[in-house]
């Protein structure tokens, strides 16, 4: 493979229905960072229906060309339309790196495109990192977070990534930046051996946690299912939503949805209240991009101060509704 | 219908370190078990069994000491294995993994339903099931939260980000299963003992015709450069200390600073 005949950085721009999602932001402004290496032109490719107004959004947050694939066959996220729109697109533009968020979407389409192409694809990136020669550095964790990786394609391109949602910040849209809008009318194959039933929004206690600025965490040191409820009068008297680590998603007192960490969401929040949590390397993942964390545990030791910017060394039990009443005479 | 289920044997904890002198992950002590979302794989191939009386492959790539998970597996009540074993396919990425693994299937020939875990707890990647569907050109389900068998088709719910997607593919498919479909069982006493009766065939790259460019090591276009323990930076914590009372004032305090009351 002739390495030289690939050049430029990609993101795929995910969009469900017409919004983009989430990580498309993310990714554009990891890619500015790494065009500063080599100065390579950022590419957003957009698939959908209708959903070419987006391009002007992924150029004010720093796409230099959106290359758009506007289809019926793609209003709908399926894994063989969407595999065979994009191949066709690295075959033509040759990019020399393509960055997908690790959604399900990202983490389902990433690697039947890297097959088809056979080429390298590491999952889940925490980091990335470019080096003069063009060759891409990939973080990456393994065995839950306990170790992590660096790792190379050296010889195959394109040079490919799925990056954990929540790690990068998007950076202020400039609006009226200017930039290429590529459409490219193509034929893409209906799939008929797979067909979407239904889409549902999934039941949770409010907004979803990786969109919540405030949060009030509660983990295996709550003593009982009933005790949840002090961490609800809280998190309501501060505008925020609880969240849990894993055990009490296992103990089943709350879902899947409000579990934070490698196995459950990433969330960024601008203040986040950790209350018996012990810190293990599979939650801090999860909740360490926040703005403020202050953690409440009765063990002085435990290594969710390390990454704390508050503490208090304190049984929650008798801490929370003294908060609970201060706030209460405050309002 | 025949279900093949693909399981990895990994560590039995994720609490590996480094081994300060070598650079390289300390192994010692660390037994092999059946990668858990492979668990949750088996039991979804375990109860259609129930419901249509379909035979279980299980399928494994790995070195001989992988034969201990494939008997668990077999205990737990699949038909058959096969063990996926030859020096040549060592240092396989995931790229070299799927293609090993849809040569097995090529070998297999009869199959209609492919299942395999979310991810393996090890490497964390989750592509071994879309890279397989790939070469064999079959369609996929990841992360399904439930699975039905009807007729020529599979139905899923699966994991959606924020939405639940319900999707039905026709037969043959390949499907990646979560946690929260299913509770694995756990092999009884007499499913162990017949699982002994049970057939356990390796096969090496040549049986199953594999091109030697496309295996193990010369197989991968992923290096892996250097592995390191995550540091996580230590902040200067701000600690409040005194009785619950001047505590409860102190987190007030920064709650009104931070705009939150
Ligand atoms: C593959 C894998 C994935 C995982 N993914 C996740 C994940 O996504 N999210 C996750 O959270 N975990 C995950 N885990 C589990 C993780 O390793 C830890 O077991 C878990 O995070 C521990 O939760 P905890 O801190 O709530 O409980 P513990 O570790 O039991 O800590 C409880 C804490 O509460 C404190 N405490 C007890 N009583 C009180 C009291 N009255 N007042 C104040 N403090 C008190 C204790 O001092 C202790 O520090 C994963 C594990 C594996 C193997
Ligand atoms: N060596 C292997 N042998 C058999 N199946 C595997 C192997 N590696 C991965 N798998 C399957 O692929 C799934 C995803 O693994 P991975 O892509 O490595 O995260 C696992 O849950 C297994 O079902």
């Amino acid at each position: 493979m002739d390495k030289s005949l690939y050049k430029g950085i990609w993101i795929f721009a995910e969009q469900k229905e017409g919004i983009l999602n989430g990580t498309p932001l993310e990714l554009l402004a990891k890619a500015i960072e790494l065009k500063k290496i080599n100065g390579d032109e950022i590419t957003a490719l957009l698939l959908g229906n209708h959903v070419e107004p987006l391009a002007d959004t992924l150029i004010s947050y720093g796409a230099d060309q959106v290359i758009v694939i506007d289809h019926p066959v793609l209003k709908e996220y399926k894994t063989i339309p969407y595999t065979e729109a994009t191949v066709k697109m690295i075959k033509k533009y040759k990019p020399s790196i393509f960055l997908f968020g690790a959604t399900t979407i990202g983490r389902d389409l990433a690697p039947r495109i890297m097959a088809r192409l056979g080429t390298g694809l590491t999952a889940d990136c925490l980091d990335l990192k470019l080096e003069k020669d063009g060759t891409l550095v990939q973080t990456k964790p393994s065995y839950g977070g306990n170790i992590m990786c660096t790792i190379t394609i050296p010889d195959h391109r394109p040079q490919m990534s799925t990056v954990r949602p929540k790690v990068f910040t998007a950076i202020q849209a400039e609006p009226g930046r200017t930039g290429k809008i590529v459409l490219e009318n193509i034929d893409v194959t209906e799939d008929e051996s797979t067909q979407v039933l239904s889409v549902s929004p999934k039941e949770t206690n409010g907004e979803p946690i990786d969109k919540a600025e405030i949060i009030v965490a509660g983990g295996r040191g709550i003593k009982a299912k009933e005790e949840l409820a002090l961490l609800e009068e809280l998190a309501k008297l501060i505008g925020g939503r609880v969240a849990v680590s894993r055990p009490l998603v296992d103990e089943k007192w709350m879902t899947h949805e409000d579990q934070i960490g490698q196995s459950g969401n990433t969330v960024k929040a601008r203040f986040i209240l950790n209350i018996g949590i012990s810190g293990a390397v599979q939650y801090i993942v999860g909740m360490q991009n926040s703005d403020c964390i202050v953690t409440i545990n009765k063990n002085p030791a435990a290594d969710i101060f390390h990454i704390s910017s508050y503490g208090a060394v304190a049984d929650y039990s008798e801490l929370l509704p003294a908060i609970i009443t201060e706030i209460k005479k405050r309002k | 219908m025949k279900i093949l289920v693909f399981i990895k044997q990994v560590p039995d904890t994720i609490n590996v370190r480094i081994d300060p002198k070598t650079g390289n992950l300390d192994r010692t002590g660390l037994k092999g078990v059946i990668n858990p979302f492979d668990n949750n794989a088996l039991e979804a191939a375990l109860k259609i069994k129930e419901e249509t009386g379909a035979t279980i492959t299980v399928v494994s790539m790995g070195p001989p000491q992988t034969e201990e998970s494939l008997r668990i597996a077999l205990a737990m009540g699949c038909d058959e294995a096969v063990i996926l074993c030859a020096k040549e396919l060592g240092g396989a990425d995931t790229l070299a993994t799927g293609y090993t693994l849809a040569s097995a299937v090529k070998k297999i020939e009869d199959y209609d339903l492919l299942l395999f875990g979310r991810h393996a707890v090890d490497a964390d990647t989750g592509q071994c099931g879309p890279i397989v569907a790939e070469f064999l050109n079959l369609p996929q389900i990841t992360f399904a939260t439930s699975i039905k068998v009807e007729e020529n088709h599979v139905i899923c719910e699966r994991d959606f980000d924020d939405c639940i997607q319900k999707v039905k593919v026709k037969l043959p498919a390949v499907v990646t299963v979560c946690a929260e479909i299913n509770e694995p069982r756990y092999p009884s006493p007499l499913g162990i003992m017949k699982a002994m009766k049970k057939p356990l065939i390796t096969w090496t790259h040549e049986d199953m015709g594999c091109d030697t460019e496309r295996i193990g090591k010369n197989g991968s276009p992923s290096i892996v450069r250097e592995i390191f323990e995550p540091e996580h930076t230590q902040k200067d914590t701000i600690m409040f200390s005194g009785e619950t009372d001047e505590i409860a004032k102190s987190i007030v305090d920064l709650l009104e600073q931070q705009h939150l009351i």
